[in-house]
């Protein structure tokens, strides 16, 4: 099914997970397995579950959904030894505007993610697993459905895998559009079967997670990178980065810039080396005006913060966040109310309505954007805006709320001249 | 309601996933892809689904409101997808949206007199990099422009 790459890789990269995109074939087994397929697996077999937790924490590898939590910690967190079934579940529900990553490890590369799962299932003694895929990935439902069932045909899932003895069942499980369904509790709801409304925390889903089990819930690109961290080692694929933010992520950048794409680059790599050289600058050598970092939750950063290293801690510090790895460029040209409006205009359709600060709060932010950009800007709308999106923050179950206030109260307090400036149209 | 052979083989598979006594986890899955065959969830379809999942028909129904890519009403053959969001927006997202409804005569969730076509914009469908994307049924097309969306559009057309 994989075809030619989306966009050209850059010799700038640094290929850990990503390395097997490009080969021919490289979805199906016999390829994955004659490129260092299921060694990690193996090596995992013969350590003790403490042990597979140790080198995850030792690679020093954060969640890549987007909160960047631990993943050797939130793996320590399941309760080995639960009389209960233990389940793992893979969030493919990739709905963060600017990101679009998760798709290429699951088309190129789906049995990465699969070892990962299993070495998963190791760790947490688990033998089910879910792959909660969005409903708009299909094609991508589809393709998985066909990897599995080789899977199950040559005995890497189902009964005795690889002859190790170890069980494992993974089945996909298809969304129908819902952002909010990313959210790993809401996810667990929907799966379910249910509307998919967050869950009140806690209990945390290690503890009661999926059908009230424990239940071990990551990112499809944190799982695909188990694999090398096994193979290698904890402490050379923490080497990869910077301290506390280990190896290498799957960076999506899009926007203003001339070689748009999915490039691997090791975090704490430099933002601005990587819009200027990874992604070839910015079209008609306009200047750069703002990023997104992570994707469209996360606070946007003028154009004179943009020089630093991209690390979970480094973008903390300034106050912002790595988020999923979707980095969108906006050069000089770029009309910040415009994008305010089309980012509240997503929170707004997309809250799900269960907490009453997210539903009213990006429902009015949705109606006085779109009055101000129709040409109905009042002078005391910016501090509105602002008043508004700080009252939304941490009074939610949710991150969603907190996820629409962000970039907000980013955009009027960095960006008022630009609300100023259609102010005086208007008037 | 009877479904054909091969959504019947993956109803089978999908019921048979879910722990002992959790056949409501079956809901979603089920809608979406009876929907695909169904052209639009139907109240029968409704009943169907709470039959085989065993919950409730008021339990079923509660969310397709939900999800956004479950319709009571049917779309046209060919769904018209396209993004606006903020990657698409930044590279023509917009004006591609507009241009797509000139192109089909219709507007945001409406479907072509002769239920060939129907369009929505879309929220973010993970093609950011390769922007603007369009997507129609489910095939992904990227770095689509007015021209190129003109002969996607012309092509399938001339097909049906």
């Amino acid at each position: 099914m994989p075809t030619k790459l989306y966009n050209e890789p850059s010799p700038l990269e640094t290929k850990v997970l990503s390395k097997r995109f490009g080969l021919e074939n490289s979805h199906i087994l016999d390829v994955y397995l004659a490129n260092d397929g299921f060694k990690a697996f193996l090596k995992a077999h013969q350590m003790t579950p403490a042990q597979i937790i140790d080198e995850v924490k030792a690679s020093a590898l954060r969640g890549r959904g987007g909160a960047g939590f631990p993943t050797g910690l939130k793996w320590s967190f399941v309760p080995r030894t639960s009389p209960k079934p233990k389940y793992i579940v893979i969030n493919a529900d990739e709905s963060e505007p600017g990101t679009c990553k998760d798709r290429l490890l699951m088309e190129y590369d789906p049995y990465q993610m699969i070892e990962g799962i299993l070495i998963a299932g190791l760790a947490m003694d688990s033998h089910k697993g879910y792959l909660y895929i969005r409903g708009e990935y299909r094609y991508l439902i589809d393709h998985m459905d066909r990897v599995i069932a080789e899977a199950y045909a040559r005995g890497y899932l189902g009964k005795n895998i690889a002859g190790t003895g170890f069980d494992f069942d993974l089945y996909t499980h298809s969304g129908a559009g819902a952002y909010e369904c990313g959210e790993e509790t809401a996810l667990l709801d929907s799966l379910e079967g249910k509307r998919g409304i967050p869950r009140m925390k806690p209990p945390f889903p290690a503890v009661a997670g999926a059908w009230a089990s424990p239940t071990l819930l990551n990112n499809v690109e944190t799982f695909s990178a188990i694999p090398p961290i096994i193979r290698d080692g904890g402490a050379a694929f923490a080497a990869l980065g910077t301290p506390k933010n280990g190896g290498t992520r799957l960076l999506c950048i899009s926007g203003h810039v001339n070689k748009p794409g999915v490039y691997e680059l090791p975090l704490g790599y430099p933002m601005l080396k990587a819009i200027y050289e990874v992604a070839g600058g910015i079209p008609g050598g306009k200047k750069l005006k703002a990023v997104v970092p992570g994707g469209s939750s996360c606070p946007l950063l003028k154009a004179d913060e943009c020089d630093i290293p991209m690390d979970y801690d480094t973008l903390a510090k300034i106050g912002s966040m790595l988020g999923s790895g979707g980095m969108v460029v906006l050069d000089e040209t770029t009309d910040m109310v415009k994008f305010a409006l089309r980012i509240m205009r997503f929170y707004a359709h997309e809250s799900c309505g269960w907490c009453i600060p997210c539903r009213e709060g990006t429902t009015w932010l949705k109606k006085i954007l779109t009055r101000f950009d129709e040409g109905g800007g009042r002078h005391d709308d910016v501090a509105l805006l602002g008043e508004l999106s700080k009252n939304m923050l941490g009074r939610t179950f949710c991150a969603l709320g907190d996820a629409a206030a962000m970039p907000t109260i980013s955009i009027v307090d960095k960006f008022a001249e630009d609300f100023e400036k259609r102010l005086m149209v208007a008037v | 309601m009877t479904f054909s052979a091969q959504l019947e083989e993956r109803f089978a598979k999908i019921l048979a996933s879910y722990p002992e006594g959790r056949r409501r986890s079956a809901v979603v899955p089920l809608l979406i892809y009876a929907q695909d065959e169904t052209g639009a969830v139907t109240p029968e379809l409704i009943a169907e689904v709470a039959k085989r999942c065993e919950v409730a028909p008021l339990q079923v129904d509660e969310v397709v409101g939900y999800y956004s890519m479950l319709h009571r009403k049917p779309q046209g053959k060919y769904h018209v997808q396209v993004c606006t969001n903020i990657s698409c927006m930044l590279v023509g997202g917009t004006e591609l949206y507009e241009h797509a409804m000139k192109k089909l005569g219709i507007g945001h969730k409406q479907v072509t007199s002769d239920g060939q076509f129907s369009l929505e914009e879309v929220e973010c469908m993970g093609a950011c990099s390769w922007a603007p994307a369009v997507e129609i049924n489910y095939d992904f097309h990227h770095y689509v422009t007015p021209e190129k969306l003109d002969q996607l559009i012309d092509a399938v057309r001339k097909h049906s």
